[in-house]
């Protein structure tokens, strides 16, 4: 494991350099924010692979979820691990590079070179809580700004699982014209109950860490480790299955023969999770995580539309593929037979498949052979519609 | 339901024919009542086959429902527009007028309420095509007075106690049906054992014992016939 400094120098190199491609959108072009404050400037960090081609008609955006960034299929420069959807991003793949150009931005709130709590104000000081808060839709916004810079009117595909399915179904609902296609994957038109709480849990640890400084460590060269790494220790266990763990870990101990009586991870799960929680830091900011968290807490599409989801999806044109996964809790099948049902009454194309495994939520990141099977056929299907052959 | 290959002999496999051999009956009886262009919603479409072939061969805009999560993975990995669900659960969240024809094909019988899902069907189309097995055809009266069993055959091929068949119905019972709700039967064509087509002329009394498979195309009350 890296050292605390290393980590911290690794970290802001990325924050502030970032290995993507960026823009700074000209302080006149201000992000407005549901909050009600203007945001500028703006600086994205993206990364995009393949060729737009002539007609501009084959770009697709992957939207990242609550802890992803824009390195969906390279190396990551932080972790060294392959990108986050390798599985279904690259050459030959279902969102083929070879035909499809696609895009990749970290979002806005993010922590990888976008703007967000971890980045410098104009005024030269980090943001901090003095970030405004982020909405999913300022998310989509962002990422329409950057679809502009890069001369892109129409995008073939919008695609994201979890907090990034949140992104497609709200790009679907404010630009029905730009999006061709929609691939909203182990999500949910609103956030529940149930996950605002997880959520909340994971600030208040996060905040309790004394090295949180009030949400000032960056200027105190602290960072609130020991917080977030519960926080991700406590989300993780959300994104698994009750089946998944068990037949993974079992009541299986770690490195010895007998319980310790004591309060060391006798348990090879609970060894794991601090693994997790440890390396999550590396590669996190606390407080990116606090913003990321309360946009997907405040998502409820339907509110926008006068409590009518259907509304929201009104005599679009856009072609739906809604997916998820049985073992799933967190954003349950329930949650996308509600997206569905609002997309049949609201008169649009959808396709909804349930995929059977018992890896949880985590299922949409894994190489799931339905999941691909699914994402090609019906990519295949809306390319040969839209004239890419 | 499979072609038949002549002179295959059992145990031996051979490669399935293709297209059009491949087509079913009822699937191309059916494809033939749809006016070409249209938007077709097809319940309990299983693999996709017969939206594959209304897609190929009348270019309409179809879309599916179906229970079988299978079928469904097995529909989106081909490029339908396919939901699961359940036509008598589901169908309420579709708007009315939102298809020109809603398909129900040999599901009926499976439906635990005919009626409600009849009259969605013609609240969401606004014409529908039903295909359903003659409970009235001469084979199943043989079973039943005869032999004294609920009949098992190559078309009706569970047992009473495993079947999903919970509402068998008769040509007559059928039609009935359609006079309680308001429909009006716009073309009808029935099969016989063997295949054939029946004339349209032959009285209906005929058609309910020598039928064995029944494709209606209906209509509401107060739509123009096509």
């Amino acid at each position: 494991m890296a050292s605390l400094a290393a980590t911290r120098i690794d970290h802001q190199r990325e924050t502030h350099t970032p290995t993507s491609f960026v823009v700074t959108f000209p302080t006149d072009q201000l992000l407005r924010m549901d909050s009600g404050v203007a945001l500028a400037p703006l600086t994205i960090a993206y990364q995009t692979y393949g060729q737009l081609n002539a007609a501009h008609s084959n770009a697709v955006l992957v939207c990242h979820a609550l802890t992803g960034d824009q390195h969906v299929a390279n190396v990551h420069p932080l972790t060294g691990k392959p990108g986050w959807w390798d599985v279904l991003v690259g050459p030959g793949k279902p969102i083929d590079t070879d035909r499809y150009f696609v895009i990749c931005s970290n979002v806005v709130g993010g922590c990888l070179g976008t703007t967000g709590p971890a980045s410098r104000g104009p005024d030269g000081r980090t943001y901090g809580l003095d970030m405004p808060i982020v909405t999913i839709r300022d998310m989509v916004r962002a990422q329409s700004m950057l679809v502009d810079h890069l001369g892109i009117d129409s995008l073939f595909c919008v695609a994201g699982g979890s907090m990034g399915g949140m992104q497609v179904l709200q790009w679907a609902a404010l630009f029905p014209q730009r999006v061709f296609s929609a691939m909203p994957i182990a999500t949910a038109a609103r956030h529940s109950s149930q996950n605002i709480a997880f959520h909340e849990v994971g600030r208040q640890a996060i905040m309790a860490d004394p090295d949180w400084c009030g949400g000032r460590y960056i200027d105190c060269e602290t960072r609130p480790e020991k917080g977030l790494s519960v926080a991700r220790m406590a989300a993780h266990v959300t994104y698994l299955s009750d089946q998944a763990l068990h037949a993974k870990f079992g009541r299986k101990l770690q490195d010895r023969a007998a319980p310790t009586f004591s309060f060391d991870a006798d348990f090879q799960v609970e060894s794991y999770l601090r693994y997790q929680g440890r390396s999550f830091v590396e590669r996190f900011d606390a407080n990116s995580y606090l913003y990321m968290t309360r946009a997907m807490d405040y998502f409820d599409l339907a509110a926008d539309y006068g409590g009518v989801l259907a509304k929201a999806f009104k005599g679009t044109s856009t072609r739906f593929c809604v997916v998820s996964f049985t073992s799933d809790w967190l954003f349950p099948t329930s949650d996308s037979r509600a997206i569905v049902h609002a997309l049949n009454a609201g008169g649009a194309s959808v396709s909804f498949v349930e995929i059977e495994t018992d890896k949880g939520h985590d299922a949409f990141l894994l190489d799931i052979p339905d999941l691909v099977a699914t994402s090609r056929g019906f990519l295949d299907a809306a390319g040969r519609a839209r004239g890419l052959g | 339901m499979k072609s038949r290959i002549s002179g295959a002999k059992p145990g031996v496999s051979r490669p399935a024919p293709i297209a059009p051999e491949a087509v079913r009956q009822d699937h191309r009886l059916v494809a033939d009542m749809v006016a070409p262009g249209s938007r077709v919603l097809d319940l309990g479409c299983e693999d996709g086959a017969l939206l594959r072939l209304l897609a190929d061969t009348r270019n309409v805009d179809g879309r599916g429902l179906e229970l079988s999560q299978k079928g469904v993975n097995d529909c989106v990995a081909k490029g339908l527009s396919v939901i699961q669900g359940d036509a008598d659960t589901d169908l309420d969240a579709y708007p009315d007028d939102a298809f020109d024809y809603v398909i129900l094909s040999q599901t009926l019988q499976a439906t635990r309420r005919p009626k409600v899902v009849l009259e969605n069907l013609l609240r969401i189309g606004r014409r529908a095509i039903v295909s359903f097995p003659n409970f009235g055809h001469w084979r199943v009266r043989f079973d039943v007075a005869f032999r004294g069993r609920m009949p098992v055959n190559d078309k009706l091929p569970y047992t009473w106690f495993d079947t999903p068949n919970i509402h068998f119905c008769t040509v007559r019972d059928f039609l009935e049906l359609v006079a309680t709700i308001g429909a009006k039967v716009e073309r009808g064509v029935v099969v016989d054992r063997s295949g054939r087509l029946m004339r349209e002329s032959t009285p209906w009394w005929v058609w309910n014992i020598w039928g064995e498979q029944a494709v209606f195309l209906l209509r509401r009350n107060g739509e123009t016939p096509s």
